[in-house]
């Protein structure tokens, strides 16, 4: 019923508003679009599977794979992103899309393009909250992700870095003028940004318990629209349309059918991008000369 | 000299090929990257599909009226593109590509997820016909004024605004014709491949026919068709990579983007009119 | 020829324009000056249509432009430059020119080369090269060429579009002495080409030399009008300019 389709809505979204977030890092401070990303969080799914099948509990693993998604985000920079500065912004997004060919591609060829089950890594309880039934799993994947998104908050609005990242996004000359170290912020928001998009992929492992090479695809392109719908490169408007997009998903999968959810979702993406194109909290404009 | 069954089906391959990446290249040659021209080829596809089919129309006006169809779909996308730039434009035809997909997998008439099957008639011939009739009007298109016209939209929309270009036109016009070229390709390739179904017309195929642009050099027509016929004989030399064909396609593409050859290729081919315009107005 | 009745503009709370009424003679030189943020670039987007003004309208030889797509306004007969060269980077200087003629009725659509009409085009465009004095640079490309000659580009640019009034935006702009003299006698050609010219412009030495006519603006406001001379001794001018230092 409507109330148990919410908190389904809620947990795919939370899964959506983390990538989205991954991709509104990037395009709010950089004016670049990382497509790799979905492959980057099909990564941490697969990462984190790796772990958990060796026994690893969840809070480690989730960690760790966070940790490697980063570092493969910043491989996706060091050939996708750095050689090609300077160049208008759709010349880095087909390099990434090409990353995103070369990660998928291999994560085939590494675990079979078979979709592979996901072990429960969290002891499943259910909890009965009134009319709705809520499971360990889920209380695990949206305290995740707000802890997570609140997080990175701390680290965009109070860190020094995050002062460093938040300069770049205003005016980059202004910044490197300021002494902001380009390189370090470069790194750091790379790295948080593939850390999100892994932490999502173990977290939507754990939702769907199956996992496939491809998810990333599909991913990456709901992400985009959450960012899209939130505000292209706003960070806050990405968490807010994360939950927005898996609720819509997933209600229109309830009572439209199956058939229409992709059509309900990029409609909803073509639809911003031509009447509100801003978003819902606005897009974070980088100062263009 | 004949060729061999396998070698005539490499060149019919190219030719679509051909026709597919000129269909990326014309609204990349005014500024527009799109991302889901996939969804145009699938229009030009089935729509040929379904009067061969089940009206039982001759191939090649029904190959045109796909073609035409998907031109009408492309100047309707096109209006709204206008207020998109750049990334924000590839999404959104990507998502538009999507949806028609989408549909596609919805539409009973045209079999849904189960796709269609019955069409055939596409002979090398008549792709290379097509092919050499499109590349005749691209050749026209690169040296005229039309075509100057391209470049300065190209180069800067605002600019070619002040000096009386239609920018509205030129970027709605190409957007449009480039979507007849897909649907074109669409109708000759269902027709030689004989069942097509909503998957054939994906993400990939749509970055794929940009790759074509890409691997030739995106500033003139006929860098793509170097860019298609590599790309279509190369997968088969490069059967050894079984596998891992596209994990070589994603870093060839990285590396060619990295690498930027095209660079260095002037736009226009032939200087001659010019050149000889030169010295008479000298 | 240009008239200018009762323009605003409001970009949200900001005016900036406010109640102009200008009128600018055909065949002479008039000059728009005014401290920085005074309207002035505002004024010529209003005139090409980039933007529409908030009330007012403005009428060039009686034809209303207000509501008209820039490309119309150019087609009408009005071309312009900018304050930092805009040129197609992929493009030769031939092609700047050649391409601004593409607007132009009969320009015959196909190749470079036919017909009466193409090579009376073609005689247009080397008479406008020759004029800005970069015939020798036409088969060059945009990107390689000094910032002198860019400025030099645009102005033939803006003449291949055939104008009957242009608007030039600074075109001194970052030019020693030698080169503001060279676009001095450059723009005196283009008067004595039948071009009617309106620019904006800081540099106080080109708007003397050049003018016939001067309007400053001041916050969006016209605040004076006349000869240079005479506007250059107005106590209101003189108030906005040394006012804000």
């Amino acid at each position: 019923m409507l109330l148990q389709q919410l908190i389904n809505g809620l947990m795919l979204g939370a899964s959506y508003a983390l990538i989205g977030v991954a991709f509104s890092l990037i395009l709010g401070i950089f004016d670049m679009l990382n497509i790799a990303i979905g492959e980057v969080f099909m990564l941490g799914a697969f990462f984190g599977l790796a772990l958990v099948t060796r026994g690893m509990p969840f809070l480690p693993a989730l960690l760790i794979a966070m940790v490697l998604a980063g570092l493969v985000n910043l491989v996706v920079e060091r050939f996708a992103f750095r050689p090609l500065r300077g160049t208008p912004p759709v010349i880095p997004l087909l390099s990434s899309i090409g990353f995103s060919m070369l990660l998928t591609d291999t994560a085939v060829n590494v675990w079979g393009s078979e979709r592979t089950q996901f072990p429960p890594s969290v002891r499943v309880l259910n909890f009965e909250l009134g009319p709705i039934l809520v499971s360990s799993v889920q209380l695990v994947i949206l305290g995740t992700a707000v802890l997570l998104m609140v997080v990175l908050h701390l680290l965009v609005e109070r860190t020094k870095i995050g002062r460093g990242m938040r300069a770049v996004a205003e005016n980059p000359e202004t910044a490197s003028i300021l002494g902001v170290d380009a390189r370090r912020v470069i790194v750091t928001t790379f790295f948080a940004s593939g850390a999100l998009a892994g932490a999502a992929g173990m977290l939507v492992g754990l939702t769907f318990s199956v996992i496939s090479p491809f998810i990333g695809i599909e991913i990456g392109l709901k992400g985009v629209v959450a960012m899209v719908v939130g505000g292209a490169g706003n960070i806050q408007g990405a968490m807010l349309a994360g939950p927005i997009l898996g609720i819509a998903e997933v209600l229109s999968v309830a009572y439209l059918g199956a058939v229409y959810r992709d059509v309900v979702v990029y409609g909803l993406l073509i639809l911003v991008l031509v009447v509100r194109p801003q978003g819902l909290l606005g897009a974070v404009e980088r100062a263009r000369l | 000299m004949t060729l061999s069954d396998y070698h005539q089906t490499l060149l019919l391959l190219t030719g679509i090929n051909i026709l597919l990446g000129w269909s990326a290249y014309l609204p990349l040659a005014t500024g527009q990257l799109s991302l889901g021209n996939a969804g145009f080829m699938a229009v030009g596809a089935y729509a040929a599909s379904l009067l061969t089919v089940q009206q039982g129309w001759p191939l090649t006006p029904a190959i045109v009226v796909g073609a035409l169809l998907a031109a009408g779909l492309g100047v309707l996308v096109g209006f709204p593109a206008l207020r998109l730039h750049g990334i924000y434009l590839a999404i959104a035809t990507l998502g538009f590509g999507e949806i028609v997909r989408t549909f596609f997998l919805n539409f009973e008439r045209t079999g849904g997820p189960m796709g269609m099957r019955g069409m055939s008639g596409t002979t090398l011939g008549m792709v290379w016909a097509w092919v050499l009739a499109c590349g005749i009007g691209l050749f026209v298109l690169a040296h005229a004024r039309l075509g100057l016209s391209l470049d300065a939209v190209h180069d800067d929309e605002v600019a070619a605004e002040l000096i009386g270009l239609n920018v509205t036109a030129v970027k709605v016009g190409a957007f449009g014709a480039g979507a007849a070229l897909a649907g074109l390709g669409g109708g000759l390739y269902a027709h030689h491949i004989l069942f097509i179904e909503p998957g054939t017309f994906n993400f990939l195929e749509s970055i794929t026919m940009v790759l074509f642009v890409l691997l030739g050099g995106m500033r003139t027509f006929w860098g793509t068709i170097i860019g298609a016929a590599v790309f279509t004989i190369l997968p088969d030399l490069l059967r050894f990579l079984k596998d891992w064909r596209g994990a070589f396609f994603g870093a060839l593409l990285v590396a060619l983007l990295i690498a930027r050859p095209w660079g260095l290729l002037p736009r226009r081919t032939l200087r001659i009119p010019l050149r000889r315009l030169a010295r008479t107005g000298g | 020829m240009l008239q200018f009745r009762g323009v605003s503009k409001h970009f949200g709370g900001l005016q900036a324009v406010a109640d102009l009424t200008l009128a600018v003679p055909a065949g002479r030189i008039t000059g728009l000056i005014g401290p920085n943020g005074a309207g002035k670039t505002t004024v010529f987007n209003l005139v090409t249509g980039v933007f529409p003004p908030t009330t007012g309208s403005i009428t060039f030889e009686r034809e209303e432009l207000v509501g008209r797509r820039p490309h119309q306004v150019v087609r009408l007969g009005i071309s312009r430059t900018f304050q930092t060269p805009r040129l197609f980077r992929g493009m030769t200087v031939w092609e700047h020119v050649l391409v601004a003629q593409n607007h132009r009725p009969g320009w015959g659509g196909g190749l470079v080369l036919r017909g009466a009409r193409g090579r009376a085009l073609l005689e247009e465009a080397r008479e406008a090269l020759d004029l800005v004095g970069l015939w020798d640079a036409r088969e060059r490309p945009a990107a390689a060429l000094t910032y002198g000659d860019q400025r030099r580009l645009e102005i033939a640019r803006a003449l291949g579009a055939a104008p009957r009034l242009m608007l030039l935006d600074e075109p001194a702009a970052g030019m020693n002495p030698a080169e503001s003299e060279a676009l001095l006698r450059t723009l005196e050609k283009v008067r004595a080409a039948g071009v009617t010219l309106l620019l904006i412009e800081h540099d106080m030495s080109v708007v003397m030399n050049l003018c016939d006519r001067v309007a400053v603006l001041n916050f969006g406001q016209k605040i004076a009008e006349g000869a240079p001379a005479e506007v250059q001794v107005d106590p209101a001018v003189l108030e906005a300019y040394l006012g804000t230092d």
